[in-house]
């Protein structure tokens, strides 16, 4: 990597823009098996049992990282940009935010 | 020390190796100056103030955009080697020079210049120090137009038409000018394709600036502005 892109927010920058591009190489895929359920229940049942399988549940685990990141990149940029508030308040927030959510999807997992 | 230095024009070039005695106080623009009168005087580069005033003097040194005239050679070699080359994201005339003309050509085309809303019969109105909008405008006003910003953005990169961190923040300081009399026709220009709301936020502007200037910031209160602007005035 170059040098200049050695800090924080372009690493930030990268990530978000990666975690987009492979959510929307899923996306059409995510669509067409739903799809199924329309047009070949017979199929779609494949693809559900195909899906049970463990390589498939570790990508699902890829899925919902990739989610999360970019939901929170793009929250992130939202406060960035639209919150005049002072830095150090932001980052506050941010990690009060991230905090409530580790602990109430560690109790919605719990619970599933 | 090791010092590679690209020299070339605008057709292409390479990098050539000098050695420099080293010295404990040494700045980029020394070791630069140092080449140029003892071993090759056709050596091309720019500066004036030396102080850090003037921004004429910004090159790419081991890949990152840096004020040559105050960054230590200290602060920077790595394993007794240096390089150094001219800004990235604008022309080259001929070996360090960098041609600035697309940087300041967007300045201008940014609306960078006062214009006046009154006339010398008015009074003068008071604007005290502490209003928010004379904070923000206070906060980019320093700005020394080395491009050393535009040289670090890679949404210039990708979109040679973007007016880039320097231009847009100088916008953001004078949108918040009570005394400009163009404001509506800044906002204007910044929302159209080629303005703010092609930054990224990625900071690389904000880190870099030698002047400790957050264009970042300046862009979003810009995007801020924008977007209020055309509630306001129903889309
Ligand atoms: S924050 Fe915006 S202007 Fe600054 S380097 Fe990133 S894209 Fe460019
Ligand atoms: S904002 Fe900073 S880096 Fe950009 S031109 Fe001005 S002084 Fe240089
Ligand atoms: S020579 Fe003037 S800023 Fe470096």
């Amino acid at each position: 990597m170059q040098s200049y892109r050695n800090h924080p927010l372009w690493l930030a920058f990268l990530l978000h823009r990666l975690s987009g591009l492979g959510l929307a190489l899923f996306l059409p895929a995510h669509f067409y098996v739903l799809g199924l359920a329309l047009t070949d229940p017979g199929r779609l049942d494949g693809v559900l049992h195909w899906a049970d399988s463990p390589v498939v549940k570790f990508a699902e685990f890829g899925l919902v990282f990739l989610l999360a990141v970019h939901m929170f990149g793009g929250l992130r940029l939202l406060a960035l940009e639209f919150l005049p508030w002072p830095g150090p308040q932001k980052s506050l927030a941010a990690g009060a935010l991230a905090g409530a959510f580790l602990i109430s999807g560690a109790f919605l997992l719990k619970a599933i | 020390m090791e010092v590679a230095v690209w020299r070339g024009d605008e057709t292409g070039g390479r990098y050539e190796t000098f050695d420099v005695p080293a010295q404990d106080n040494q700045t980029i623009l020394d070791v630069v100056t140092w080449i140029q009168q003892n071993s090759d005087a056709t050596l091309t580069y720019r500066f004036a103030c030396r102080v850090g005033m003037c921004g004429s003097c910004a090159m790419m040194v081991n890949g990152t955009p840096r004020w040559t005239c105050r960054t230590h050679v200290r602060k920077v070699l790595k394993g007794n080697r240096l390089q150094v080359a001219p800004l990235q994201n604008l022309p080259v005339i001929k070996d360090l020079a960098a041609d600035m003309d697309p940087f300041f050509d967007k300045w201008v085309r940014v609306g960078g210049r006062h214009e006046p809303g009154k006339t010398r019969h008015d009074q003068i109105e008071a604007i005290p120090p502490d209003t928010p909008d004379r904070e923000n405008a206070d906060a980019g006003i320093e700005c020394i137009n080395c491009s050393v910003c535009y040289a670090a953005c890679d949404t210039v990169r990708g979109n040679p038409d973007y007016l880039g961190p320097a231009a847009l923040q100088r916008a953001w300081t004078i949108v918040n000018d009570e005394k400009h009399a163009g404001r509506q026709q800044i906002l204007n220009t910044v929302a159209a394709s080629d303005g703010c709301f092609n930054c990224h936020s990625m900071g690389n502007c904000t880190v870099h600036c030698p002047n400790g200037l957050d264009p970042m910031n300046a862009i979003a209160g810009l995007k801020r502005a924008v977007t209020k602007n055309r509630f306001k005035r129903g889309g």
